[in-house]
């Protein structure tokens, strides 16, 4: 928040918190609180994606493999070993994690990066959901069903608005991680690799260790989100939580409202719900919301490189000059950091 | 295990391969020229399927013989995208590059899910259910066109890059970029020919996949992730890594299906992909860099 005074951005912060925590109270018909669990959960998985792929430049394709490894864990210690649903939470963290470290030890170790890091993703990715379609524990190609039994007790809330209220919580502390990842130290090295591996190297950066670190961090993100996706789908199987369409889906909505920015996962969520239902509330052609994304991705990339977020951020400084020339020095000084929001 | 069920996993394994390596040539050149990833390969080809299935279902084209219009076609295609968006990027981040082609590909993925729907379809032609006996395997008839005629193609195309002017220049552009523009190439017109003719080695494999494979608007999918493996395998850019590569990866899945069985046996792929990209990312022919 570079541009905003601290007291400025604690008050955006907390009018969000206070928006989205009144949202369901306010709107409380089951088709909007569904569309604001879908939007938060898009916010929070993107919001996975965009700590690895944003802050940290590690661009991923095959994100999905956290989040299926997450949805797997969870569904399974519930339904083969009796575990608790709640259990499955922590489990889903563990599992995205250590996910998380066996890629980016053996990809980083391998020294790759950019686009051939992005397909190898890919790649774990469909090895997971060939496996997953394979062996027995996971059911197969058949998938898993969690039986309906509504309880706060079992993580399956009789209401939709408490599981609005978990992703709430959960997209809540993915943003204070981004807030975090701004002000921190980690935070600085990872945008140092992401702008230049050989001179975050000089400036005595240890970049492998940094980068394992950042994909468990977001790995352990994705794979919450999988444990939601699970209790609030109650289905899973290979080809959705290990699927391309989610993975795609992660990264739209990361690059398209801002990657390396606290709220462009966010923007770009809340579109990319909210395209999905105006198009299929008026229209009645399938594929058409993602037509839009698709073309919108292609755009944001060749015309607005920081995300629909940047549109805001223009617009607030035209409206305040003065911090708009304050930008302005402080760039010419070489001292801004590369993103305000 | 018997023999001749051996003997027919081969050969069902290279025929398939044939058909990888011309799928995996347009990568491989375009990468090799251009040092762009083209994630929208998989879904160009499905959309050259597509015009192949109408040209026969609507016009009573024989899909081998559609080849003279979906080559030119995709040619077309590619080197006007190329003039007219890709051109623009390409000089930038590589990341940047692969993800304009990943929104390309979900552009051009659900614009044909709004237009032909989600529905998987076939062709039949007269020769379909021919059947050819090889040794003891029975190998039906347009399968065996598909490989001559995709090895003949690949051929064709080693020829046109080494024999001619304009195979010479792509080679200079390749080789070195400022060199050639200092020679009097025209950089940009090469690229988009590169592009132009990655595209159009689509709209050949379109053509010959059509008699024995279905599409659908993900139909992509299915060659993404193998022309990728294809073409790691060999080497990026290499044109003989890219035809020992199409054979290895057609045995491995054929054998893969055999040994593992149907779900697992689509294993070896991705692993493949995997292991060439952490301990031989140059591949079996590529430069070391």
């Amino acid at each position: 928040m570079n541009a905003l005074s601290r007291g400025q951005s604690w008050l955006l912060h907390g009018g969000l918190l206070l928006v989205a925590l009144v949202f369901p109270l306010v709107f409380p018909s089951s088709f909007m609180v569904n569309f604001g669990v879908l939007a938060l959960f898009y916010a929070f998985i993107g919001q996975s994606w965009n700590i690895a792929g944003g802050f940290a430049g590690q661009l991923s394709f095959g994100h999905v493999v956290f989040f299926g490894a997450g949805a797997y864990a969870s569904t399974i210690l519930q339904m083969q070993y009796g575990l608790n649903a709640w259990w499955g939470l922590p489990a889903s963290a563990v599992a995205g994690a250590v996910v998380g470290w066996v890629i980016g030890v053996l990809s980083f170790r391998a020294g790759l990066k950019g686009s051939y890091f992005a397909l190898i993703t890919l790649a774990f990715a469909e090895t997971m959901r060939i496996l997953a379609n394979s062996v027995e524990i996971t059911g197969g190609g058949m998938g898993m069903l969690i039986p309906a039994k509504p309880s706060v007790d079992n993580l399956q809330f009789a209401e939709r608005i408490g599981f609005y209220y978990l992703i709430l919580a959960l997209t809540v502390a993915s943003i204070a991680i981004a807030v975090w990842l701004k002000h921190s130290r980690f935070g600085a090295q990872l945008a140092a690799i992401r702008e230049n591996e050989d001179s975050a190297r000089a400036l005595g950066i240890n970049i492998f260790a940094e980068k394992v670190k950042v994909m468990m961090l977001s790995g352990a993100m994705a794979g919450l989100g999988g444990c939601f996706f699970a209790q609030y789908f109650l289905y899973i199987d290979p080809s959705i939580v290990f699927g391309v369409d989610k993975s795609v889906e992660m990264l739209l909505v990361s690059m398209i409202g801002g990657a390396g920015t606290v709220y462009g996962p966010l923007v770009g969520a809340v579109l990319l719900a909210g395209i999905g239902d105006v198009t299929r509330t008026l229209f009645d052609a399938q594929g058409l919301s993602l037509v839009l994304y698709g073309t919108l991705l292609v755009v944001i990339i060749a015309f607005l490189p920081n995300g629909l977020i940047d549109l805001f951020k223009r617009l607030w400084f035209w409206r305040n000059p003065t911090t708009a020339a304050a930008k302005v020095k402080a760039t010419k000084a070489g001292v801004e950091s590369k993103e305000g929001a | 295990m018997d023999l001749s069920i051996i003997a027919s996993a081969t050969i069902n394994g290279l025929l398939l391969g044939g058909v990888y390596t011309l799928v995996a040539s347009g990568l491989t050149l375009i990468y090799g020229v251009l040092h762009i990833i083209n994630f929208a390969h998989g879904s160009m080809l499905m959309l050259a399927m597509f015009g192949v299935f109408y040209l026969l279902t609507k016009l009573g084209i024989d899909p081998y013989l559609s080849i003279f219009i979906m080559v030119p076609a995709m040619f077309a295609f590619g080197y006007l995208l190329y003039k007219g968006l890709i051109g623009r990027f390409a000089g930038g981040k590589d990341e940047n590059i692969l993800l304009i082609t990943l929104g390309l590909a979900i552009l051009i993925e659900n614009l044909a899910l709004m237009f032909f729907k989600g529905d998987t379809r076939t062709i039949s032609v007269p020769y379909s259910d021919t059947m050819i006996s090889l040794g003891t395997t029975l190998v039906p008839l347009p399968k065996l066109i598909s490989f001559g005629a995709a090895l003949g193609l690949c051929a064709l195309l080693g020829l046109l890059i080494t024999r001619t002017d304009t195979g010479k220049a792509i080679r200079a552009v390749a080789k070195e970029r400022v060199g050639a523009r200092l020679v009097g190439i025209d950089v940009d017109r090469v690229f988009a020919i590169s592009y132009g003719i990655g595209l159009a080695t689509l709209g050949a494999a379109a053509c010959l996949l059509m008699p024995i494979f279905y599409v659908s608007p993900t139909t992509g999918h299915v060659f993404i992730m193998v022309a990728f493996t294809v073409v790691v395998l060999g080497g990026m850019g290499s044109f003989l890594g890219a035809v020992v590569g199409g054979l290895i990866v057609g045995l491995t899945e054929s054998f893969g299906g055999l040994f593992l069985g149907e779900s697992l046996g689509q294993i070896g792929i991705p692993v493949i992909f995997i292991l060439i990209l952490l301990f031989r990312p140059q591949g079996l022919f590529g430069a070391k860099q």
